[in-house]
């Protein structure tokens, strides 16, 4: 007969809570600026559709973790990276993997506004057509508009789409930023403090548009803003001198945070 | 658990979160007087004394609006977290439960006209000492308590809570007595039942302030497992009033 354990009819009555997938899994990275190491050792999971906001002082690494992902940090020539990092499961660092192809995978938006001094039609079409996603002019203005449209800029800029997109406001120009990331249909998208140079209105913009890419897309933020990243994340990992203080669901890391380092830094006491 | 000791880079934010804790001590022991004082003017029928309790009032409803006031300013201008957000609501919960002990005992002040004209026997108000003076114990346990942010304090503020309602319940059952025995007591022993059950009643706000002490200190709920009752509501007249 097979009788259950003890520990057997628990795990029944009450199973785990389920555990989101993970999309990127980092593991044990470390990062070195020529003789300078940023990151020492770090490893960390990213959930797969869910928020994931890196915060910590400036210089504890979280934006150079967030450049490992994507491996941006390639293009620094002084930099070494070790450790692993997987993207559904595949070593991103591997020899064999297409960085440019990697790249459509995992998007990227930057702390200042970045368009291309070209229309704004321009700007969301180029990476489409450079990876050859599109099937004709028709396929690509629909591109367009999708990705305007869920970058939620659409009905401001539909009347002036080869108009520069310079001649946006900051605000417009970020969202355009994210709609230019998403127009290649990434899975990942890095945001490295997307609205450090927005207005409040403009930053509600982008933190609303945030919490709709997160039905679709996989999204590592950092921010300086504790506020923003309570209010946009699921999950918090808080960086400090190179190392993970605490990895944990975002409410807990607000409310009652384990580690007292996170505790001095989210409430204002560091240092 | 996080320890406590480092500064907030600005000053003065330190300095807002401190006036909250001083008038949280200073409305506690305003609160601790008040009480004290009601139930010795109604022991010894002292009028004029009850008649201070209730002016003092005011002093407490003032602190409450002050406290709630700050305590909103400062969400709005440091948005605060993690220790610091439970702090300040911390302070909102229980300046509202010390404004509330506060009314109850007012309320004990304002029945000491009435009993006066029909002074009962010594042993209902030694009664009424006794549950107080626990009451009290409670009172300044807990805001020690909150003064020292201490957990294991909190714990036995929690458990002493059950002997304040059995006394109530026995308190209960003499007035009772009392009422049955003599008709012409009922007026004084139902005022002399309602203080017994504001008494009663300050004894759970001090076990609410534990409850939030402890989520301050430690960012998580106690466990809502403690019996939380006196049982005078189960108590029936087993015998006609005499006639």
């Amino acid at each position: 007969m097979n009788m259950l354990s003890e520990v057997d009819v628990e795990k029944k009555l009450y199973p785990a809570p389920d555990q989101p997938k993970a999309k990127m899994k980092g593991d044990n990275v470390s990062v070195f600026y020529g003789a300078k190491q940023a990151l020492f050792g770090v490893s960390l999971d990213v959930p797969e559709k869910m928020v994931t906001a890196l915060i910590g002082p400036s210089g504890c690494g979280k934006s150079t973790f967030l450049r490992c992902l994507n491996r941006m940090n390639d293009t620094i020539s002084i930099c070494r990276v070790t450790g692993n990092i997987t993207l559904d499961n595949r070593d991103i660092y591997d020899p064999k993997i297409d960085v440019v192809q990697l790249r459509a995978r995992i998007g990227m938006v930057f702390q200042k506004p970045n368009p291309f001094p070209k229309s704004i039609f321009e700007n969301v079409a180029y990476g489409p057509r450079i990876h050859g996603l599109v099937k004709d002019k028709h396929h690509l203005d629909e591109i367009v508009e999708k990705s305007l449209q869920r970058a939620g800029l659409f009905t401001e800029v539909k009347d002036r789409l080869h108009e520069s997109g310079t001649g946006l406001s900051g605000g417009q120009q970020q969202r355009l930023c994210i709609a230019r990331a998403i127009a290649v249909s990434p899975e990942v998208i890095l945001m490295d403090e997307p609205c450090s140079a927005l207005d409040p209105i403009a930053t509600a913009k982008v933190e609303e548009l945030i919490d709709e890419l997160r039905e679709n897309y996989t999204i590592v933020i950092v921010t300086h803003s504790m506020q923003q990243a309570a209010r946009v994340s699921q999950r918090t990992a808080m960086f400090h001198l190179g190392n993970i203080v605490e990895v944990g669901d975002t409410e807990m890391m607000f409310t009652s945070p384990t580690e007292k380092r996170t505790q001095d830094y989210i409430t204002g006491r560091f240092g | 658990m996080t320890e406590q000791t480092a500064q907030h880079t600005v000053r003065s934010y330190d300095e807002e979160l401190k006036f909250l804790t001083h008038k949280i001590a200073e409305m506690g022991g305003h609160a601790e007087r008040m009480v004290e004082q009601a139930v010795a003017a109604m022991v010894n029928s002292d009028n004029a004394l009850a008649q201070r309790v209730i002016s003092d009032d005011l002093i407490l409803d003032a602190g409450q609006r002050e406290i709630d006031e700050k305590a909103i300013t400062i969400i709005g201008k440091r948005q605060p977290m993690a220790i610091d957000l439970r702090e300040v609501i911390g302070t909102i919960r229980i300046s509202s439960d010390l404004e509330r002990i506060g009314d109850l005992g007012k309320n004990i002040a304002k029945r000491v006209v009435a009993v006066t004209d029909t002074r009962q026997t010594l042993s209902v108000y030694r009664g009424l000492q006794t549950i107080a003076e626990l009451a009290l114990t409670q009172l300044k346990d807990v805001l020690d308590a909150y003064a020292t942010r201490s957990v294991a304090q909190v714990n036995i503020v929690r458990e002493r809570d059950d002997e304040i309602d059995a006394l109530y319940t026995s308190l209960f059952r003499e007035l009772l007595t009392y009422m049955m025995e003599d008709p012409r007591n009922i007026s004084a022993c139902t005022h002399l039942l309602f203080c017994a059950k504001n008494i009663e009643r300050i004894g759970d706000h001090a076990t609410n302030i534990a409850e939030t002490v402890y989520y301050i200190v430690t960012g998580t709920q106690l466990p809502a497992e403690r019996p939380k009752e006196d049982q005078s509501h189960t108590i029936v007249m087993d015998e006609p009033l005499a006639s």
